[in-house]
C-alpha cells in the first residue's frame, strides 16, 4: 500500500490541479470584482511609463484601490529589478569574468 | 408573504431547470403552495421538464404586457394541485422582461403563494439578472468542474452586489450550494473536484449533493420531475435538499463511494 501511495503521489491528480488553478483564479477575480473599470487601463499605462526607465514585467507592478468610509487609497507597488537592470539603456556590461 | 428562491449558476447545462422543477414539486408535495417561473425567454424548457408543454397558452411576457392575467397564464400541475407553472415566452426576445413588470408579477404571486421559484437562464444577462434580483434565497447549482465553479463564483459576486437586497442595504440573499452530477468514484480516483474542494473555493453552505444519475434523463424524457422518482438516487437527493431547506436535519448522502455487496458487483457491474 505504501509503495502504491509513493507512486501515486509522484504526480498530482487532475482534481488537485483543478483545485489549485481555481483557488488562484477565484482569488484574483474576487479582488478585481469591485474595482473601477479604468483600473486595468491605468495599470497598463503606468507599466508603459515605468518600462521606459526600468526593465520590469507586468507581474512586478501591483495596483489596488482600497475603499473605506472616509477615503479611497490608490496603492501602487512596483518591485524594481536588480541593479544591473538599471543600466539597460546603456551598453550591457560584460557578465563573464576571466 | 412568499419566499422567493432563485435557481442560478452562471454556466448552462448544470441542472438549473432540473433543480427548479424538482424543488418546486418537492415543496408543493409538502403542501406549500408553490409557483415556478421560467425566466429563460426565447429558450423555455421548464414546461417540458414538468410535462406541461402542451398546456401553455399564455406566458410570463403576456402577463407583463397585460395581454393576459396571471391566472390565465399559470398552469396548475396535474400531479400536485399546489404547484403552478408560469412558462417563459418562446417567441419574444429577452428584452421583453422589464424590472417593473417582473416586480408586479412577483408581488401578485406573493399574495397567494408560499414559495416562488425563479428558474434563471444561463449567463449574466437580463433574464438571469431579473431572476435573481428580487430573491430572498439563492440555490447555486454547480458541477464539480472548473468552468462551472468559476461561473458560480462570478454569480455569487453578482448576488451580493446587484440584487435588490444589496441595493437597498437589506440582509443579503441566503446562498445555498447544490453540487450536481457528482461522482464519488471519480472523486476517489482524483479525477473530480470533491464536495469539500468546491465548498472551500466558493465558501457557500452546502444544501445537498446530487449524484450523476441515469434517472435525471429518464425523468426529463417523460416530463416527470426527478423528485417523483422516489427509488432513484437523484430523486432522493432532491427530497433531502427540500427537507434541509425547510430546516430538517438530514445527513449528507451520495458523497462516499457506495459499498456494493458481491451480488451488486456481479449484477450491476461498475
Amino acid at each position: 500500500m505504501s509503495l502504491l501511495d509513493y507512486f501515486k503521489s509522484s504526480k498530482p491528480s487532475s482534481a488537485a490541479i483543478a483545485k489549485e488553478r481555481l483557488q488562484i483564479l477565484v482569488a484574483h477575480e474576487r479582488a478585481s470584482r469591485n474595482q473601477p473599470s479604468y483600473l486595468p487601463q491605468l495599470k497598463k499605462e503606468l507599466l508603459e511609463v515605468i518600462q521606459k526607465y526600468f526593465k520590469v514585467s507586468e507581474e512586478t507592478i501591483m495596483v489596488s484601490l482600497e475603499q473605506d468610509d472616509e477615503r479611497e487609497t490608490l496603492e501602487l507597488n512596483i518591485t524594481l529589478p536588480d541593479e544591473e537592470h538599471f543600466k539597460h539603456l546603456q551598453p550591457k556590461p560584460l557578465r563573464s569574468r576571466r | 408573504m412568499a419566499r422567493i428562491i432563485v435557481v442560478t449558476s452562471g454556466k448552462g447545462g448544470v441542472g438549473k431547470t432540473t433543480t427548479s422543477a424538482a424543488v418546486a414539486m418537492g415543496l408543493a408535495k409538502r403542501g406549500f403552495k408553490t409557483a415556478v417561473i421560467d425566466f429563460d425567454v426565447g429558450l423555455r424548457n421548464l414546461d417540458l421538464i414538468l410535462g406541461c408543454e402542451r398546456r401553455v397558452v399564455y406566458d410570463f411576457v403576456n402577463v407583463i404586457n397585460q395581454e393576459a392575467t396571471l391566472n390565465q397564464a399559470l398552469i396548475r400541475d396535474k400531479r400536485c394541485s399546489d404547484l403552478y407553472i408560469l412558462p417563459a415566452s418562446q417567441t419574444r426576445d429577452k428584452d421583453a422582461l422589464t424590472q417593473e413588470g417582473v416586480a408586479t408579477v412577483l408581488e401578485e404571486l406573493s399574495r397567494e403563494f408560499k414559495y416562488i421559484i425563479c428558474d434563471s437562464p444561463a449567463g449574466i444577462e437580463r433574464g438571469a439578472h431579473l431572476a435573481m434580483y428580487f430573491a430572498d434565497d439563492a440555490f447555486i447549482v454547480t458541477n464539480p468542474e472548473v468552468s462551472s465553479v468559476r461561473d458560480s463564483d462570478r454569480m455569487l459576486g453578482i448576488l451580493s452586489s446587484k440584487s435588490r437586497r444589496a441595493e437597498i442595504g437589506e440582509e443579503p440573499i441566503h446562498e445555498f450550494l447544490l453540487l450536481s452530477r457528482y461522482s464519488p468514484e471519480r472523486v476517489k480516483s482524483g479525477e473530480m473536484l470533491s464536495v469539500n474542494d468546491v465548498q472551500e473555493i466558493l465558501s457557500v453552505p452546502l444544501l445537498g449533493v446530487i449524484p450523476e444519475s441515469k434517472s435525471v434523463l429518464n425523468a426529463s424524457n417523460s416530463g416527470n420531475p426527478v423528485i417523483l422518482d422516489e427509488q432513484s438516487d437523484a430523486g432522493q437527493a432532491y427530497q433531502d435538499i427540500v427537507a434541509r431547506y425547510l430546516g430538517e436535519n438530514r445527513p449528507q448522502r451520495f458523497i462516499e463511494v457506495e459499498k456494493k455487496g458481491l451480488f451488486g458487483k456481479l449484477f450491476r457491474g461498475k
